[in-house]
């Protein structure tokens, strides 16, 4: 070892390392509340939220920065059992309800999924799904008119990168605080706003299968996607991320979500046909 | 020469100039309950109209004429002492010569024909550099300006920059060649990455307003918007940098206010006595202004030949 020349190396890349998806949680929690604040209220004149509350995490923290933002009594979380949605979803919901004292609906989903579904005997399980999906999202507008209340979404950035969702269901809301953070960011603001750990800690679920679990209907975990997303997004590309460390299979699988999905995250495809082609010619922002 | 300087942190309501003007109105009745007159007031970037228009900038721009006119009638409106003068600066929608801007006006304003100066705009300034990458488009709806100008005021040399324009260091650096002890920047800039100490860009505007009044010696006078637009959020942090590059007071991330300092100008000469980094760069503008010229004229560098 040369005395005089000490070698001082920056730290090599490290695949496994959370650093770049950090979140700053009380700078981002009071940004989510004034940004609630400011798009209900001030740009939509409600006083009001309603919140469809399933007892997972993401519906927990937007009901967390709802109450804050509007106070507890303006916020409504509304439970949307189906009759084999776990127990244990309802009671975790009812958690979120007790912890933050807001206002609370249980509307059972049953009839009306089960009343379509009577005449769709070969629905399989995606398509029940989505049923369940579509149903919820009839009862969370009908209930925002009753009691003029705005629905807020819940859907956060990993699900809605990896079309995880049912299109113009759950991603209908017209405002949500959560979808331009990763689902593993989500995690860390729910520990700052100090959502129930057992809320936290459970594995993520979409409840409309028994037993389900997102990341064994991905086949990967979020905190490793969300790594492979974060650099996706910024514009590397594949081979790069391999090079990098990052499995092969958990890139391709993650690319291969991404890249067929990019439909979703649209509105629907219009033929254009003039130029005063609305959004193509006609562009006003949504809050114009 | 002491300036009592006011940043006005507003959240404009969207594409409604009447109700901006009037929300303007209401803070120059306010600042005539401070102690000390307020010589110059700050407004931010697209201040009488939000930031986010797209198409609309069509619908609610104004000429400077007009904008200076309806302040004018607005000061008259709010402002009982016929000695009151107050100078402007405010972002806006501009149309001019058939083109529309995102513009600066900086003008001065007087409470009636009696009082010591006269009501006037001193200059427009144009935004240089658009944004358009990411959540900005600016160059899809507006046209760019073509200078960076000081000019001169009742108040000393000033010169205006608009948000990006003040991301370029060449910015500061045309001003202050052309003689400016205050630079103003009036900004719209939307809170992106909370993974640090602050916001991210606030980070970046910390580096770039402190840097900038420090390498050239000029007070920096910073006008963020506030309020969110679609989702994008504005991050304030409205402030008054000195020549030495110390903040001297910031307002809030997300809250309307009004920011107050008071600046001593002789400050520009002591600053720059003790580290003359602008007298050090006119010794070099000649050679400087060669490398741009070369920069601009040569046929080469990255894309101008493909390589295959």
């Amino acid at each position: 070892m040369n005395e005089r020349w000490r070698i001082v190396r920056a730290p090599a890349f490290d695949p496994r390392s959370d650093d770049d998806l950090q979140v700053n949680g009380p700078i981002l929690a009071e940004w989510l509340v004034d940004f609630l604040t400011d798009e209900i209220t001030r740009r939509r004149g409600f006083d009001r939220a309603i919140v469809g509350i399933s007892g997972g995490v993401d519906s927990s923290v937007t009901a967390f920065l709802c109450a804050r933002a509007l106070g507890p009594r303006n916020v409504i979380g509304v439970r949307m059992p189906y009759r084999s949605s776990s127990p244990e979803s309802l009671e975790h919901a009812r958690m979120v309800v007790d912890a933050l004292g807001i206002g609370c609906e249980t509307v059972d989903i049953s009839d009306a999924v089960d009343g379509y579904l009577a005449a769709q005997p070969d629905a399989d399980g995606r398509r029940r799904g989505n049923v369940m999906a579509r149903v919820r999202m009839v009862v969370l507008f009908d209930l925002s008119a009753k009691m003029g209340a705005l629905p807020v979404g819940t859907g956060n950035k990993t699900e809605r990168l990896f079309g995880y969702f049912t299109w113009h269901a759950d991603d209908s809301p017209p405002v949500n605080p959560l979808g331009d953070l990763f689902k593993t960011q989500v995690w860390a603001l729910a520990r700052h706003l100090g959502v129930p750990e057992v809320i936290v800690n459970k594995p993520a679920s979409a409840d409309l299968i028994v037993g389900q679990t997102d990341e064994d209907d991905f086949g990967i975990s979020y905190a490793r996607a969300d790594r492979i997303l974060f650099y996706l997004l910024r514009g590397y590309r594949a081979e790069r991320l391999v090079a990098m460390g990052f499995p092969a299979a958990d890139v391709a699988l993650v690319k291969a979500r991404l890249d067929s999905t990019h439909w979703k995250r649209h509105m629907p495809t219009t033929a254009m046909l003039s130029t005063t082609s609305i959004n193509d010619y006609y562009l006003r922002p949504v809050d114009y | 020469m002491e300036i009592e300087i006011a940043v006005g942190q507003l959240k404009p309501r969207k594409a409604d100039y009447d109700a901006n003007l009037e929300a303007v109105g209401e803070i120059f009745a306010v600042l005539e309950t401070e102690a000390k007159p307020v010589d110059l007031l700050v407004l931010p970037e697209t201040a009488l109209s939000g930031y986010f228009l797209e198409g609309g900038v069509r619908d609610v721009a104004r000429s400077a004429a007009s904008l200076h006119s309806d302040l004018l009638a607005t000061f008259r409106s709010r402002v009982c002492r016929p000695d009151a003068v107050l100078d402007i600066a405010v972002g806006f929608y501009e149309i001019a010569d058939s083109q529309y801007y995102n513009s600066g006006l900086y003008a001065t304003l007087t409470a009636s024909d009696d009082a010591v100066a006269r009501p006037g705009i001193a200059h427009v300034h144009r935004k240089f550099f658009l944004p358009t990458y990411g959540v900005f488009d600016e160059k899809r709806f507006v046209s760019r300006g073509r200078r960076i100008e000081a000019f001169d005021t009742r108040l000393g040399r000033t010169a205006v920059l608009i948000c990006e324009d003040a991301w370029h260091s060449v910015s500061g650096t045309l001003a202050a060649l052309q003689g400016a002890q205050l630079l103003v920047v009036l900004s719209a800039s939307p809170g992106r990455e909370f993974g640090g100490k602050a916001i991210g860009n606030l980070e970046r505007w910390d580096v770039l307003l402190r840097g900038m009044a420090e390498e050239h010696g000029v007070f920096v006078v910073y006008a963020g918007l506030v309020g969110f637009e679609g989702g994008k959020g504005f991050t304030g942090s409205s402030r008054v940098v000195d020549p030495w590059g110390r903040t001297l007071i910031r307002g809030p991330v997300s809250q309307e206010c009004l920011v107050r300092a008071r600046l001593d100008l002789d400050d520009v000469a002591v600053a720059r006595g003790a580290t003359p980094l602008l007298s050090d760069l006119e010794s070099a503008v000649g050679d400087i202004a060669a490398h741009f010229h070369r920069a601009a004229s040569v046929p080469s560098g990255p894309g101008w030949e493909p390589r295959l």
